[in-house]
């Protein structure tokens, strides 16, 4: 390969071998710097999304092939309770913690946005929930919500002595319930924030003067400039938002395991009981399958983001 | 995304604006910028000031409210580090992450940025297609995949192996990296290339001489984010790894150390501090370069 490089003296000396020739021609090129990505997501990604999907209709469990059996998993899940259950609490979970993010992120990067003394310290501490392995904070949160020795029940109880007794944050269904979304919210607060933070950045300052040339109020910067200027990024991060909020795992696993009761499962959580742990693989991939719908649906909420953002500047400034 | 990296100039003179004009008052901007800032700050540090605080108390400390102020250690041990690192096999966790981590951030960079430089600079019909087809893959979460990903590895014989890992994180880390690197491609002057195509050099060779180097806060910005990415995955290696030794930290501690009836929690909340360390002083490294990643994939 480095022959072609040299000063040549005379055109002799040009004479590139046939695997120089062969990695200089452009086709074989593209073909071989898209086959590693191709190949990774073909083999680990694409064919698994597919096979989750034949699975779902068939019997399979650990150690055994199964065969085809058409709708069946998906009859049984469909008079299934613990399902149904799990479909309501991935929905709220998803709405109400998403909510949640949105409104305290949003708050939180108009506040970033302000012009004050150690602002690139702070912006680096706030984004730390984030980067921090999320099973080890949860675990942090499981300690938190400790029925006995829950800290937030010393605070109520011994400091402030707003409450008599301690609350029992994982032992019933709904404080349980509230205690994984509050953990939730926690922890997608920071990526929100400072994705946002960086929208709020590319707003002109002129808008601003204007408007207040005009006379408008704090909240109408706020709602007729600041809201529609940020809809575009808004739409995308709350896509990624939504759609791992809906198949989050993690937390509901290290904090409850989908307990007390089964009333905390979320579907992939129930997948993952049904699937791995009871071995039942058919019946494991029918609950995974069952959330694609969600997904498809959040997916295009983005996409029609998007649209209006095409609408809003004109096709040509993307 | 590079004016990201160069947006500390430009914020300034954004938020100043607003500032001066609207903010009067001191008091007024005490009540509604520190103040809230405050409580932000002190709710999303706290749970970590409770982890570090609890893996140093002796256990007589931890669960006794009335006699010792909970919020303070009055004789901090180390007990429960101790416990970890020579009762435990939580340097081989450590090991084994570290190795999966590096793996996979390797392996998803290699096939990233060349995925990227054949999309953004080999350019041909339907690459656009190509880019879009992987950031989609971005888009399908692991939750979905994991039950048939567990047959697939089964059939590779990579079931409880580390190698299993590395060879799937990739699905989740390609994707992101490769994003990022079509953006930072995108940054660099195409008429370097054209001048080296002039001059006589190969494909490759650009790639390696000109285009990486130019590239190089992309490249560490992925890299970066692709270790911590891989370093925090949890529902694949708690689905493929079944051995003790083969676990990575978040699964090990989960399942390994949370035993019985009896909860220790010294001992859990160490674990979870000293697995979190790497990540966070990995961060406090290159805070600026993940800032920049994570605004600039969401905007791409």
């Amino acid at each position: 390969m480095s022959v072609t490089t040299l000063p040549s003296r005379g055109i002799a000396v040009r004479q590139p071998g046939w695997i120089a020739r062969l990695l200089d021609y452009k086709p074989f090129l593209i073909v071989m710097c898209l086959a590693p990505a191709i190949g990774l997501l073909t083999v680990f990604l694409t064919y698994p999304l597919g096979l989750g999907v034949w699975l779902a209709f068939t019997d399979t469990t650990i150690g055994r092939r199964g065969i085809y059996i058409g709708l069946e998993n998906f009859q049984y899940l469909w008079t299934d309770p613990l399902w149904w259950g799990a479909v309501f609490y991935s929905v709220f979970y998803t709405a109400i913690a998403t909510f949640g993010k949105f409104a305290l992120g949003f708050w939180l990067a108009l506040l970033l946005n302000n012009h004050f003394p150690l602002k690139s310290l702070l912006r680096a501490i706030v984004l730390l929930p984030w980067i921090v392995p999320t099973v080890l904070s949860a675990l942090a949160f499981w300690w938190i919500y400790d029925p006995q020795f829950s800290i937030i029940s010393y605070l109520l109880v011994e400091v402030l002595g707003v409450r008599s007794t301690n609350i029992d944050f994982l032992g019933t269904p709904w404080p349980a319930r509230f205690s994984l979304i509050a953990a939730n919210i926690w922890r997608g607060i920071p990526f929100v924030a400072i994705s946002l933070l960086a929208g709020l950045q590319t707003i002109s300052p002129s808008l601003y003067e204007a408007a207040m040339l005009d006379g408008a109020s704090a909240w109408q910067r706020f709602r007729y400039i600041t809201f529609p200027m940020m809809m575009p990024i808004l739409a995308i991060v709350m896509t990624f938002s939504i759609i791992f909020t809906f198949t989050d795992f993690q937390l509901v696993y290290a904090i409850t395991r989908g307990g007390p009761v089964n009333s905390t499962h979320l579907l992939a959580t129930l997948a993952f009981q049904r699937g791995i742990a009871g071995g039942e693989l058919g019946e494991g991939a029918a609950i995974a399958v069952s959330m694609i719908p969600f997904l498809v649906f959040a997916t295009l909420f983005s996409y029609f983001g998007l649209a209006r953002r095409k609408w809003q500047q004109g096709e040509a400034n993307d | 995304m590079t004016d990201v990296a160069a947006s500390p100039g430009n914020t300034n003179v954004a938020s100043a604006t607003p500032d001066t004009m609207a903010w009067d008052s001191r008091a007024r901007r005490v009540m509604m910028i520190y103040l809230p800032l405050a409580c932000f700050v002190l709710i999303l540090l706290f749970p970590f000031y409770w982890m570090a605080i609890t893996s140093f108390k002796p256990n007589a400390e931890l669960l006794n409210y009335k006699e010792h102020n909970p919020f303070w250690i009055s004789s901090p041990t180390l007990a429960h580090i101790k416990h970890l690192l020579f009762n435990t096999a939580y340097p081989t966790w450590l090991k084994t992450t570290m190795f999966v981590a590096i793996g996979s951030t390797f392996l998803s960079l290699f096939a990233s940025t060349l995925a990227a430089y054949a999309i953004e600079r080999l350019r041909f019909r339907g690459s656009p297609y190509v880019g879009l087809g992987i950031y989609l893959a971005y888009l399908v979460p692991p939750s979905i995949l994991f039950i048939p990903l567990a047959t697939v590895i089964v059939q590779f014989g990579l079931f409880d192996s580390p190698m299993a890992l590395i060879l799937v994180y990739p699905t989740f880390l390609v994707p992101f990296c490769t994003w990022l690197l079509i953006g930072y491609f995108k940054s660099i002057p195409y008429e370097l290339e054209e001048c080296a195509l002039v001059d006589g050099a190969t494909r490759l060779q650009i790639l390696r001489r000109i285009t990486l180097p130019l590239a190089v806060p992309g490249l560490i910005s992925a890299g970066i984010f692709s270790f911590t990415l891989s370093w925090n995955e949890f529902i694949y290696a708690l689905a493929f790894i079944q051995s003790g030794a083969n676990k990575t930290v978040p699964v090990a501690i989960l399942t390994e150390l949370v035993t019985g009836d009896v909860y220790q929690w010294g001992a859990l909340m160490a674990g979870s501090l000293l697995g979190s360390l790497p990540v966070a002083l990995f961060y406090s490294l290159f805070v600026d370069y993940y800032v920049s990643s994570l605004t600039g994939a969401v905007k791409e």
